[in-house]
């Protein structure tokens, strides 16, 4: 049976819903151990033997937060030399994509980004050139390191919890001499709404907003959805440059995408056009966004989007 | 200061985009210099003009790899201001997945480091047809260099660098020593056009070309047999098609939510 590491960078007391859908995929490939960084907690010790981890791995060293990823791609090497993985499994985030990259340098493995689905043998399936086309890829190599997106698989409880054994992986100690050194971190302000390349449903807005995304805000909640923007309304400054979706923001396949006074120009739809539904408010019935709504709403976007938002309310009580 | 800036050739995402022939590669018709490295270039840039520029001797090269189309990627750098061109370019380079690139961009790089070390080598943060942002990390790994990837801000003082890395939930203020590998954001200038001087300068600026055999690399390292990674299939998706479109007539906010109910999205 293979061996499956799942990389978990500092869990806190809880586990991520997709940190659950990596040991899920995990254990659907074979027999899943956790590679940790930060404290394991009792909690999370306890969700790990729920969904079947058999070792959870610990770094020697403590202090592998101080340094941009190279320490980490490191730990995650050793930590796959030291089990025997050959599939080592990441979140998609820009930093597990780049642990992933020095990891895959080290274990002179494959590297497979953006991944949706992996077969028994393990063969990856993601989509490329902004959604236009499906692509099976596999590594040739003995290990495949693979990065794997959010929502696209359901999280699941092994059918008999096992017993959790902790094993220490140690850190190459050169690991940290030529790695860059975080000096000071700044926690942002949590939104309250899901995260963005998470949610299942996401409202967007751009130039037709003219500057007031309280229309898009108001709707969004109403619906539990998370706030999108194009680059536009974010080189504009109405809106954080995290809520970009497009070419050079996020990409988001969400169930469902409302987008609002965006024209939707190919750089935004390189980043929403795998969405499942997608609506579109614009003035202008000429706007692309319409070529590719699934339905579509010529109008005024101050009046559609607050008729809406108050209907939403009224049905959901 | 030495910067070594990496463009690519990339097919312009304007047009329709398709993968070809063996491996599923992209087809390279209709390329364009990859949006996201005139952000680095730009950035290179600054760093040599606050430091005299190109006549106290800084150097900006950009360095391509790719097919014979790829020197004008290098071209247009040139001609917004990079002072010199390189164009790793070998057949056997074809189908080279990030692994095999970041071997031989590597070796470039030392290449290019034997009459002078190089101080950066700046990258933008993702290429806009591959979109995975394994490059730069991987060539970090290879060259045994600091890796400061993601930066919205870059400053250089003496033999170190800062930088500014913004993420969703945090943002963080990197150090490193140079030498150092580093990609920025699309956040972290305003990249200049060519001007009139510009392109005419262009022309006189050199471009050299490099094939595996300049750089040391073995050819089996290279291309689809040095790669670690295959595609096996690929398969175009249908494109979306219109829906249902309607005129807001007073009472499309209502219509929207019936949509949504009848596709049980609510």
């Amino acid at each position: 049976m293979a061996k499956v590491l799942v990389f978990i960078d500092n869990p806190g007391d809880s586990l991520k819903k997709s940190s659950l859908e990596l040991l899920t995929l995990g254990r659907s490939l074979g027999e899943t151990a956790v590679a940790l960084n930060g404290k394991l907690h009792d909690d999370v010790a306890a969700t790990f033997g729920e969904y079947g981890v058999g070792a959870v791995l610990l770094p020697s060293a403590e202090d592998l937060d101080d340094f941009l990823v190279a320490p980490k791609a490191a730990y995650v090497a050793a930590a796959a030399e030291q089990l025997g993985a050959t599939i080592v499994l990441l979140d998609n985030s820009p930093e597990g994509k780049e642990i992933a990259a020095r990891a895959g340098i080290r274990l002179n493995a494959g590297v497979i980004t953006d991944v949706v689905a992996v077969d028994a043998d393990g063969t990856a399936h993601k989509s490329v050139l902004a959604g236009s086309y499906n692509t099976a890829c596999k590594a040739s190599t003995a290990v495949s390191v693979l990065t794997v997106k959010a929502n696209n698989v359901v999280p699941e409880p092994a059918a008999a919890p096992t017993p959790l054994e902790t094993v220490t992986v140690e850190v190459p100690a050169a690991s940290t001499a030529a790695a860059a050194r975080i000096t000071a971190r700044e926690q942002k302000v949590a939104s309250g709404r899901p995260d963005l390349t998470d949610a299942r449903i996401v409202v967007a807005g751009g130039r037709g907003l003219d500057g007031d995304f309280g229309p898009v805000e108001e709707l969004a909640d109403a619906l539990g959805a998370a706030v999108g923007a194009s680059r536009a309304a974010t080189d504009a400054g109405w809106i954080s440059h995290d809520a970009q979706v497009g070419q050079t923001g996020k990409t988001v396949s969400p169930q469902l995408y409302i987008s609002a006074g965006i024209s939707g120009a190919i750089q935004q739809k390189a980043g929403m056009q795998t969405a499942k539904v997608i609506v579109a408010v614009n003035k202008d019935a000429e706007s692309p966004v319409f070529e590719i709504a699934d339905f579509g709403i010529v109008g005024d976007l101050f009046n559609v989007l607050p008729q809406a938002t108050a209907e939403i309310k009224k049905r959901k009580g | 200061m030495k910067i070594i800036v990496l463009v690519k050739h990339v097919p312009d995402a304007q047009f329709d985009r398709h993968l070809n022939g063996e491996g599923y590669t992209t087809d390279r018709d209709e390329s364009i210099l990859s949006e996201l490295d005139e952000y680095a270039l730009e950035a290179a840039l600054q760093l040599a003009e606050a430091r005299g520029g190109a006549k106290a001797g800084n150097q900006v090269i950009a360095l391509s790899m790719g097919p014979s189309g790829a020197v004008n990627a290098i071209k247009k750098a040139l001609q917004i201001g990079a002072t010199e061109g390189v164009h790793l370019t070998d057949d056997a380079l074809a189908g080279s997945d990030a692994a095999a690139t970041s071997l031989a961009l590597a070796a470039a790089i030392r290449t290019l480091g034997s009459d002078g070390p190089v101080d950066l080598v700046i990258t933008g943060m993702a290429s806009t047809d591959g979109e995975t942002s394994l490059v730069p990390a991987q060539l970090a790994e290879r060259l045994n260099l600091p890796q400061v990837t993601f930066a919205s801000s870059l400053e250089v003082d003496g033999g170190r660098l800062t930088a500014r890395r913004d993420a969703d939930t945090s943002s963080e203020t990197v150090e490193a020593p140079l030498p150092a590998v580093v990609s920025v954001t699309d956040q972290i200038n305003e990249p200049r056009y060519p001007n009139f001087k510009g392109i005419i300068a262009a022309k006189r600026k050199s471009i050299t070309t490099l094939s595996l055999a300049d750089i040391g690399v073995d050819p089996t390292q290279a291309g689809h047999t040095g790669s670690w990674t295959r595609v096996l299939s690929a398969e175009e998706r249908p494109p979306r098609t219109a829906g249902t479109i309607i005129t807001d007539e007073g009472d499309a906010g209502i219509k929207l939510v019936d949509f949504l109910a009848a596709q049980k999205l609510l």
